[in-house]
């Protein structure tokens, strides 16, 4: 394994919500200048992951520890998370009826900047700052008018988190299936924002269904998820395979590896 | 019921003094409202009283009020409660007493009279009392037994200056005292005319405003009809607007209510011209023990005609708010497209609403929707602005504000939309989240 510098740790994590545990002792490492990729059937708690890293409320964790730039997390506000560094692009991003996108943008930055102890950003600055992440991620101009993510495509929806990611600039990038529902200029877009935002600094943990995205951005790591816990890792060929033979191959082999 | 008739011992005695100077077209009209009005008394009945089923008007006939008297008041104490602009036609009421006009700097034919003034001519008071119908509404019986000054605004045929009208009445706050503002605007055909009315001030002292505007809309004219309401929690308010549209007239409203104690708003619009249409919109922040009531009445009695009828609330600390929307659509009025709804944000587990639009249809051929929701502030909207570093106190004054902001983007007056924006929305009480 790789002797880089670990950004976020994740030991022997329990999940569960509504009394029903939905991670069975997750063990994850990531390490700075590093792309993972977890895959795995549906419902098998990808986008729990996901969220509880990123601090949602609802989940209990019932044991282990996620450990984020040497410290645990576990009683840190999302926001403070956020200021920290940990952003999660969303598999079904909220629409804010109302709240303008360039209001809500100049507001996160402006959070984030303050949590670490810098200015706001001046607002011809920040106009800057968008407009180049506008290009970048190659939106109509009328989207960042709108109230945050009313009426958008789906796809919209997706290229405004990765625009989100952009601007926002942290240290961690959870990607909850980003790639769902983009046509594919739209895949070639987001992947394009995803490969300018990776860095020897930063981090990058991609939820997928699909090889495709894995094309665009090659992962030095691809994780297998069934039923809360990770049953297989691998390198990027994995998910070459996973794609040939389904999770039933995974699923049996790993009910070898585990039976006694 | 002693105590009952001890506060109409009041209203007779201000009555008797009113009489004295009161011109005689007036007196006509307020000799009779007052017999209804002692005939009727407050609504107050527990039974049967369907018009004022969910805003209990007790508190307000209990108290024995004497009519409030003039105070000259300095204009800058003006400035910082209702919206003001050099361009506009600003009228100063205080305590229902006319106090000044600023004309502003824009020319105009529009003409604006005193109710109180001795030298009307008829043509102006004719109109006086023609829509507000009080027979059945102590209220407006009240107002008009008691009105003596306010606004008579005539729009000519033509004028369409684009002018705004700002008329403020400022309640000073005089403990145990009534105000009754009265106004009457009238629009000639093919005019447009913006008018705001503004129902401002209170104190910590009891007081209760009580007033009736009266609107025709013309032949091809537009009203622009703003309200704001933005008073004190110790200030009852319960105020009228009757407003008659002519053939391809148009009224659009836009009213905004900071809640105060109890706060009614009676809107009655009766679309009596062929294509006509009114457009009615509204928003009311309520907090604390504050209760707010909207009761609009809209009514289509001609073909081809359209309204929409679209009010916002937000709700906070243990307020009440009612909205009580009905359209009604005559036989005659085949082809008419009405709209309803109303939506609540409620952002206290002690706070509530009861949201009952209805409609009534006795014609065959419309189109007409109604809805209302309530719902409180969603935990993943919350949880999607926490991820982008924006603290809970942060992502409810966005979130509320956005809310309102789809009412107030519409006011299409630049200096009263940014004075909503900034004073209106900004003085909203802070309130904590409860997940
Ligand atoms: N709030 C909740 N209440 C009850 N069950 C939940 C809740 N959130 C998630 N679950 C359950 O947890 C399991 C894992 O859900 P999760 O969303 O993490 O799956 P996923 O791997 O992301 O699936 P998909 O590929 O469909 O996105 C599912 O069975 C889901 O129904
Ligand atoms: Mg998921």
């Amino acid at each position: 394994m790789s002797n880089s510098q670990k950004l976020i740790e994740i030991k022997d994590l329990h999940v569960s919500v509504a009394e029903t545990e939905i991670l069975k002792g997750i063990n994850l490492s990531i390490g700075l200048g590093e792309v993972h990729a977890i895959m795995g059937p549906n419902g098998s708690g990808k986008s729990t992951l996901a969220n509880v890293i990123a601090g949602r409320p609802g989940y209990s964790v019932i044991s282990g520890d996620i450990v984020y730039k040497g410290s645990s997390i576990l009683e840190v506000a999302p926001e403070i998370r956020a200021r920290a560094g940990i952003f999660l692009a969303f598999q079904y991003p909220v629409e804010l009826p109302g709240v303008r996108t360039w209001q809500f943008l100049k507001a996160a930055i402006d959070a984030i900047r303050k949590g670490n102890g810098q200015e706001e950003l001046k607002i011809r600055d920040f106009d800057k700052l968008l407009e180049e992440k506008r290009q970048l991620m190659e939106m109509d101009p009328d989207l960042v008018r709108r109230s945050v993510n009313e009426g958008f495509s789906g796809g919209e929806k997706k290229r405004n988190e990765i625009l989100q990611l952009a601007l926002l600039d942290p240290s961690l990038a959870l990607l909850d299936e980003t790639d769902s529902g983009l046509d594919i200029d739209a895949l070639r877009i987001v992947s394009h924002g995803v490969n300018i935002f990776k860095s020897p600094e930063k981090a990058i943990l991609i939820v997928t269904h699909y090889q495709r995205i894995l094309d665009y951005i090659t992962p030095d790591y691809v994780h297998v998820l069934v039923d809360g816990k990770i049953v297989r890792s691998g390198d990027s060929s994995l998910a070459m395979e996973l794609e040939e033979k389904g999770y039933d191959w995974v699923k049996d082999t790993a009910g070898k590896e585990v039976t006694p | 019921m002693q105590e009952a008739s001890l506060v109409l011992n009041k209203y007779e005695e201000d009555f008797d003094n009113l009489s004295s100077i009161s011109p005689e077209w007036s007196s006509n009209l307020r000799n009779k409202a007052m017999d209804t009005f002692r005939e009727i008394g407050f609504p107050v009945r527990r039974k049967g009283n369907e018009k004022w089923k969910y805003t209990n008007a007790r508190p307000i006939a209990n108290i024995e009020y004497s009519s409030a008297k003039f105070e000259e008041i300095d204009l800058d104490d003006i400035k910082l409660i209702a919206p003001w602009h050099e361009s506009w036609i600003n009228l100063l009421f205080v305590n229902g007493h006319y106090q000044e006009t600023f004309p502003g700097s824009l020319s105009t034919n529009i003409q604006i009279s005193n109710m109180a003034s001795n030298d009307l001519v008829a043509n102006l008071t004719s109109n006086v009392g023609g829509i507000m119908d009080y027979s059945d509404d102590g209220f407006a019986a009240l107002n008009t037994a008691f009105m003596s000054d306010g606004p008579i605004i005539t729009v000519p045929e033509g004028e369409n200056s684009g002018i705004v009208i700002n008329l403020i009445f400022f309640n000073q706050g005089l403990s145990d005292t009534v105000n009754y503002p009265r106004v009457l605007i009238t629009t000639g055909g093919n005019s447009i005319v913006s008018v705001i009315e503004n129902y401002v001030g209170g104190s910590g002292d009891q007081t209760f405003t009580n007033s009736v505007s009266e609107i025709y809309v013309g032949e091809d004219a537009t009203v622009n009809h703003y309200r704001l309401m933005n008073e004190t929690d110790d200030t009852y308010d319960v105020g009228y607007g009757r407003v008659r549209i002519d053939t391809n007239g148009a009224f659009n409203s836009r009213s905004f209510f900071r809640g105060c104690g109890i706060g009614r708003y009676d809107l009655n619009v009766s679309i009596e011209g062929e294509n006509a249409s009114c457009d009615l919109q509204g928003l009311y922040f309520t907090n604390d023990a504050q209760h707010m009531d909207n009761f609009i009445n809209i009514d289509h009695v001609r073909p081809n005609c359209q309204s929409n009828l679209f009010y916002k609330g937000i709700l906070a600390g243990r307020s009440r708010a009612v909205f009580g929307g009905t359209v009604l659509v005559r036989k005659e009025a085949q082809k008419t497209n009405s709209v309803q709804s109303d939506k609540n944000l409620i952002l206290s587990p002690h706070a509530e609403v009861d949201s009952k639009p209805a409609l009534f249809i006795y014609a065959d051929d419309v189109k007409c929707a109604h809805g209302a929701t309530a719902g409180n502030i969603d935990a993943d909207t919350v949880f999607y602005m926490r991820s982008r570093g924006i603290d809970l106190e942060a992502a409810s004054r966005l979130i509320i504000y956005g809310f309102a902001g789809e009412i107030i983007d519409k006011v299409e007056i630049p200096e009263l939309r940014s004075y909503l924006a900034e004073s209106f929305l900004t003085s909203l009480p802070s309130h904590k989240f409860e997940f």
